[in-house]
């Protein structure tokens, strides 16, 4: 027997003959789908073939010259710029995000500015940032182009991402854990480092990994900041280039398409794994 | 601890407040020396004999903002319409996450991806372009939108209340005109709201726009031809630039800023009027 709240291929067709139109838009948002995707696999496919059989080891040579350009210290560098950005950012994020869900009270001026001041930041292109650091951080505090400047930058761009994912992540957890701490005797502020923190980490977990896609993503806002220097850091004043800087810079010189490639490659891997580990995360929130 | 969590909470004010500081204190004066109107309507950009006039890349970011929005838009808003009300649940498990790598991709990568494909198609197709163009330009930024205009049309498409649908379908429409006249029109600013947010996107588009624009500093002379935006303006001549030429830099930053400044107003509004 077939359920009367379903239509088989034939009716569907029948409707189809009936309506035209109906027919066309149901191609059209097909197709455009289709496109969206086809893009995607189109890049990613065509820079995996192309940039793979150049992925070789002297690419992770450790030092850097104009006749191996290396992207080991381009690579440590990420990862140091990563790092710190996050130790400046994550913090201060998350407590402000505590801030707002936890102790503003509603209809709070200061906590309206507060918000649209987040939504600003957010809305700010990566060359503006890029600019105040190197005027700011760069100039003004006479850090010179270094980690440092890169970092606090980078941790400025990434500020309003980690505020608003985890206030997302601490409004669903449920108020019930609040009355409840409350009742067995917790202050605010043990309920929030003992009982909402632990079961929001999660989200606030997606929030940070999405914060370091951007900033291994991240160009324009670091060649006036971090500089564009190919070595392995000494100290956090040093000049360093990340990755993303350094496949600028390959592409630009026109010398080294192949190992542009490469280095597009190793992004590529970088971003999809940060990717489905966000997903991961994500989809174990909504199970639990 | 209450004081130590609404400091932090002000930080964002603080930044703020420290980038409108910084590029206005940096880039106002330049403005006055070359006078606003020659700064902002001024035909040609000539550090060398210095006339800063920055219309060729307010220009330039329009055209290929347009440009893009050309491509993107239709597509974007019509595979959103496809993810929130025809996709099958085992196909968007597949799509969803693909929307977010689209998103996540770097713009360099982006911006490579242009060089290497893009440009020689252009210049096969037309030989007697170089490549690097508005059209280039528009194409990878058209591309390039389409995750902010997908995510935000398919939360608004999706919020808007099941009953619409099923009233289109009880008067005997087809799911197909359901879905684009009766849900469609009730999702329209959100819908809108994801577009401005992706003109933001596209205007603040620095590195992949510098790869495959060819950035002339020129008044824009048709799709086949080079033009330079004002991000890639900056990018471009920071390096070497030094005094009223440097300063005439962050006063195009300036521009910019004030342009997101207006868009992300524009934004929330069409945002706040949608919720009410």
């Amino acid at each position: 027997m077939k359920p009367i709240n379903q239509q088989t291929l034939r009716q569907k067709m029948m409707a189809y003959r009936r309506s035209p139109l109906s027919f066309v838009l149901f191609l059209l948002v097909s197709l455009s789908a289709l496109f969206t995707m086809a893009v995607l696999l189109f890049l990613i496919v065509y820079i995996l073939i192309k940039g793979l059989p150049h992925l070789t080891p002297e690419l992770f040579a450790w030092e850097y010259n104009s006749e191996n350009v290396s992207m080991l210290p381009s690579i440590i560098n990420t990862i140091f710029m990563t790092l710190l950005s996050l130790l400046i950012a994550a913090p201060i994020g998350i407590f402000a995000a505590i801030y707002l869900v936890e102790y503003a009270k509603r209809g709070n001026k200061v906590v309206k500015v507060i918000r649209i001041t987040a939504e600003t930041l957010s809305g700010i292109p990566s060359i503006v940032y890029g600019l105040f650091g190197m005027l700011f951080f760069v100039i003004a505090l006479g850090w010179g182009n270094s980690i440092l400047s890169g970092a606090f930058t980078l941790a400025i761009m990434i500020l309003p991402l980690i505020i608003r994912t985890t206030e997302e992540a601490l409004q669903s957890v449920p108020d019930l854990y609040r009355e409840a701490s409350f009742g067995l005797g917790a202050g605010r502020l043990r309920t929030v480092f003992r009982v909402v923190l632990p079961s929001a980490v999660p989200g606030i977990l997606a929030g940070i990994i999405l914060a370091i896609g951007r900033i291994v993503g991240e160009t324009a806002a670091l060649i006036y900041t971090a500089g564009t220097v190919a070595e392995v850091p000494s100290s956090l004043f040093s000049s360093a280039r990340t990755l993303s800087v350094h496949m600028y810079n390959l592409s630009q010189e026109g010398l080294y398409f192949n190992q542009a490639y490469a280095t597009a490659v190793v992004l590529l891997l970088v971003v999809i794994c940060i990717n489905s580990l966000s997903n991961f995360i994500a989809k174990r929130i909504t199970k639990g | 601890m209450h004081g130590v969590f609404f400091l932090a909470a002000c930080v964002s004010i603080l930044a703020v407040g420290l980038i409108c500081l910084f590029l206005f204190i940096n880039g106002i004066p330049a403005m006055s020396k070359i006078g606003l109107f020659d700064f902002l309507l001024g035909k040609s950009w000539k550090p060398s004999d210095n006339i800063y006039g920055i219309l060729p890349m307010i220009l330039g970011s329009v055209y290929v903002t347009a440009g893009a929005l050309i491509i993107g838009v239709p597509i974007g808003i019509l595979t959103a319409i496809f993810m929130a009300r025809f996709c099958p649940s085992k196909l968007y498990k597949l799509l969803k996450p693909a929307i977010g790598l689209l998103a996540g991709i770097p713009s360099v990568v982006y911006g490579f991806f242009g060089l290497v494909v893009i440009v020689p198609m252009i210049r096969e197709l037309f030989p007697d372009s170089k490549g690097t163009s508005m059209l280039a330009a528009s194409l990878l930024l058209g591309m390039m939108v389409l995750p902010t205009i997908i995510e935000v049309s398919e939360s608004a498409i999706r919020a808007v209340p099941n009953s619409y649908y099923e009233g289109g379908l009880a008067l005997g429409a087809s799911h197909e005109r359901s879905v684009f006249f009766t849900v469609l029109p009730a999702a329209k600013s959100g819908i809108l709201a994801g577009v401005i947010l992706g003109i933001g996107r596209v205007i603040g588009e620095t590195m992949a726009v510098i790869m495959v624009a060819g950035n002339q500093p020129r008044m824009p002379q048709g799709l086949l031809k080079g033009v330079r935006t004002l991000t890639s303006n900056i990018v471009m001549e920071m390096g070497y630039a030094a005094d009223l030429h440097r300063e005439a830099l962050i006063a195009t930053a300036v521009v910019l800023f004030v342009f997101i400044l207006l868009i992300n107003l524009l934004f929330s509004l069409i945002k706040g009027r949608g919720k009410e």
